[in-house]
């Protein structure tokens, strides 16, 4: 029923669950996980597996929660014993690809430990093989192994898989280990070693998203699987639900208690143009396009006319077939990349201007009736399926209203005014954590942060990013978080700190003021479109801190809530605030632009120097930010290193 | 007719739609939800209220787990309906 209807016959209702504010429930555990996404779940399988007593924070349901929690399409970057191609050459792609802004750390485990993973996930149910045969003689399977391959047909590191089986074996597999998996609770703050920043981190404590009980856990080790930060430039709900391309429940509330524990960060002044995330357009991959999910779909225009693709090197390719085969010479196609070396074929590059000339047609359409029996499953169904949002909301959605994949031609929005994919967008309707590469926890060798006891796994990695990753990283370190649980006492945590952070998040209960989150989340945005967007220099920056400092002062104690879960979307909002000063730190740290981090310094506009082709490092000591650099390939020696952690 | 002193509705106003009729009260769509935009009522075995619609994700979950074959559907909004055209007639249809 909605809301008004029951308004209407029962009068306004009481808050359905007891409300316990200020209530306190203690736990206490060997290692904590935050987060049940999916390095959480990895995290904490791990970490039990290896003997430790685990317990999992998680502010949905873990069951199905976090980017991954719906589904995946394809689980890439993956050498295998069946292909030629080795976890270095896959870094090399990584590091070629993004300037060297790469976290060649997080990105060499996984790529070593991406196949071992993927067979875990299957012995715990997760589909991974056409075991029904029903790709049976495509071009894109091993006939032995039953693997599906996507992208690049013939060097077969990316998996097409059943993702959307994932996350209930990973949930089944917690149980059965015993894992004790808490739903609904909203982590707020880490508890570190006498309530000091930049200690050791000895616990957490969490907010029940609908009781507003307050929880304080204890632990030798923690984890950090949040993910990270979101709605940063643009947020609105009422475009079209709420605006954000991760979860909307994840903001960075990570990143936020992680900065005011002392936590090092880096790559935070990395934000990209994007319509994700605006509002304003699709959901991905729910139209006709050829992109990603939908590779290497056939795309005609309105009157029929199949849009060429081509090579790295701007030729057509006239055989479909080549669209997922290599050119000659090339070592392999990457999931994505513009880098000439790894670029998969697209389409034609001057299909804008064909357009303008009348030579296609619009709206162009997807063509999957026009494709082969193999390819047309393989999108349809199996990708458009199994992609994070595209089971129920798309492929089952559109089949009951009446389209059939045989016959029909999905609309694309290219070019039209709500392209999700390639359209102009507002320059400064930027996003930092909804796609891609983003800024992160700045970790070493054991996964571990500069804070002992404090580990971080998945997304909330810096330039972190990707199923496969966070699988990885989260079983990576929970087997280092579980050792280092096992040699250290647990500490008690200090009650100052604690009371300090009672106060800090029932804050806004009993307020009168009328600002509720959404339209303070929303001002924030306008402050980071008009202070941190393309255009950026010192001034601009220094104003934009100044407009938080007084938001904090005069607007944040008058936020108003009715409930507890109104009260989680409030503290989700002053962390988007953390953020937002982190970004704006760390903008103001690299005084130089980077073509690679799609950032521009008005006042420092030389792309790329070489004295600033490094990573800066920031932490945050009770309002004191302190600054380091380290070079962009500081993992040094990749293969001997990473040996000599495993052994 | 009866008229209410109501403010506006949020939009999208109907991420979900729940048949009362047909749904158990269950609330298993209330607890999967990982924004936790629905509440449970009091009455046992009554539909859930959607209560804060505009925080829907659009993933799916309520209704992949409900047990009540066409007890909730999806309800994408109007902004976001996408068309299709059969390739054959060039007849158009739409979500
Ligand atoms: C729609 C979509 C499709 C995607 N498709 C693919 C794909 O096909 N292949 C691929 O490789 N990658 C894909 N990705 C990316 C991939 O899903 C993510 O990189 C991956 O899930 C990251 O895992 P994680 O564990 O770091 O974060 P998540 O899985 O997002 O988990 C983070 C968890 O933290 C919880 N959380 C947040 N804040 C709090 C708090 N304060 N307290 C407690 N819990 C909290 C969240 O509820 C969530 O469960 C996709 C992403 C999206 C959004
Ligand atoms: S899961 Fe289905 S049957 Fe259960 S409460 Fe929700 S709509 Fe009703
Ligand atoms: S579609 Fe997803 S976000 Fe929306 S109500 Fe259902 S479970 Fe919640």
């Amino acid at each position: 029923m909605d809301w008004k209807t029951s308004v209407k016959s029962n009068g306004i209702m009481e808050w359905p669950y007891p409300v316990r504010y200020h209530d306190e429930i203690e736990l206490e555990t060997d290692v904590l996980v935050l987060g049940g996404g999916i390095a959480g779940c990895f995290a904490a399988i791990a970490a039990a597996k290896a003997g430790s007593r685990v317990i999992v924070l998680e502010k949905g349901a873990a069951l199905r929660s976090g980017s991954g929690g719906t589904g995946c399409d394809h689980w890439i970057n993956t050498p295998h014993p069946d292909s030629s191609i080795t976890a270095e050459e896959i870094l090399d792609w990584e590091v070629k690809f993004s300037g060297g802004y790469c976290n060649g750390i997080s990105r060499y485990i996984a790529a070593r430990e991406s196949y071992e993973t993927l067979l875990e996930l299957e012995a715990m149910g997760g589909k991974i093989r056409d075991t029904s045969d029903e790709f049976e003689g495509a071009a894109f399977r091993d006939e032995k192994s039953k693997f599906l391959f996507a992208y690049d047909y013939e060097n077969r590191i990316h998996f097409r898989v059943w993702g959307s089986t994932f996350k209930p074996a990973l949930y089944k597999a917690c149980r059965e280990l015993k894992v004790n998996i808490k739903d609904r609770l909203m982590v707020t703050a880490l508890l570190t070693a006498n309530g000091m920043a930049g200690e050791r981190v000895i616990g957490a404590m969490a907010l029940h998203t609908r009781t507003g009980a307050f929880y304080i856990i204890k632990a030798g080790a923690v984890i950090n699987c949040l993910s990270r930060h979101q709605r940063n430039w643009a947020f609105s709900t009422e475009l079209r639900g709420i605006s954000s391309f991760r979860p909307p429940q994840i903001v960075g509330d990570g990143h936020a208690m992680a900065w005011r524990a002392g936590a090092e960060f880096t790559m935070m002044e990395k934000s990209v143009l994007t319509s994700f995330g605006s509002g304003n357009v699709l959901p991905p991959y729910s139209h006709g396009n050829c992109l990603n999910t939908w590779f290497p779909c056939s795309m005609i225009d309105a009157k029929g006319s199949e849009i060429p693709y081509q090579n790295r090197d701007n030729m057509i390719i006239p055989d479909p077939a080549d669209r997922t085969r290599p050119a000659p010479g090339q070592k392999f196609l990457g999931e994505r990349t513009t880098d000439y070396e790894y670029k998969r074929p697209e389409l034609i590059g001057n299909l804008k201007e064909k357009i303008e000339q009348g030579e296609y047609t619009l709206p162009l359409y997807a063509d999957l009736p026009g494709m082969s029996e193999m390819d047309r499953k393989a999108i349809w169904g199996l990708m458009v399926g199994e992609e994070g949002k595209t089971g129920i909301p798309v492929r089952d959605l559109y089949q009951i209203a009446g389209f059939d994949p045989e016959m029909d031609l999905l609309q694309s929005y290219m070019f039209l005014g709500s392209d999700p994919m390639r359209g102009s967008v507002r320059p400064q309707e930027r996003t930092g954590g909804e796609i891609g590469d983003a800024g992160g926890l700045f970790v070493d060798w054991e996964l571990k942060t500069n804070l002992e006891g404090f580990y971080a796994a998945g997304d909330a990695l810096f330039a972190g990013n990707y199923f496969y990753h966070a699988a990885t990283t989260g079983r990576y370190a929970g087997k280092n978080a579980a050792r280092f649980a096992a040699k250290v006492n647990k500490f008690s945590p200090n009650r100052e700190q604690i009371k300090k952070e009672k106060t800090r998040i029932y804050l806004p209960l009993g307020k009168k003021g009328r600002m509720e989150w959404k339209e303070l989340n929303m001002a924030m945005c306008r402050i980071m479109q008009d202070y941190c967007s393309e255009y950026k220099n010192e001034e601009l920056l220094n104003i934009g801190l100044a407009w938080f400092d007084d938001i904090e002062k005069n607007e944040l104690s008058h936020v108003s809530v009715d409930n507890p879960h109104q009260l989680v979307r409030t503290l989700e909002v002053f962390n988007v605030l953390t953020c937002n000063r982190m970004i704006l730190q760390a903008s103001l740290a690299r005084k130089a632009s980077s073509k690679y981090l799609h950032f521009h310094r008005l006042d420092y506009p030389e792309l790329d120097p070489e004295q600033w082709r490094k990573w800066i490092v920031l932490k945050n000591l009770d309002g004191t930010i302190e600054q380091s650099a380290k070079p962009l390939n500081f993992w040094q020696s990749l293969v001997d290193i990473y040996e000599s952690h495993r052994s | 007719m009866k008229s209410f002193a109501l403010p506006n509705n949020t939009s999208p106003a109907s991420p979900v739609i729940i048949d009362a009729d047909i749904c158990n009260g269950c609330n298993k769509c209330v607890n999967i939800c990982q924004v936790d935009l629905m509440i449970p009522v009091r009455k046992k075995g009554a539909a859930p209220i959607i209560l804060y619609p505009e925080e829907c994700w659009y993933c799916g979950c309520c209704v992949e787990i409900c047990p009540e074959t066409g007890a909730i559907k999806l309800n994408p909004p109007l902004i976001q309906r996408v068309r299709w055209k059969r390739k054959k007639t060039g007849e158009h249809f739409r979500v």
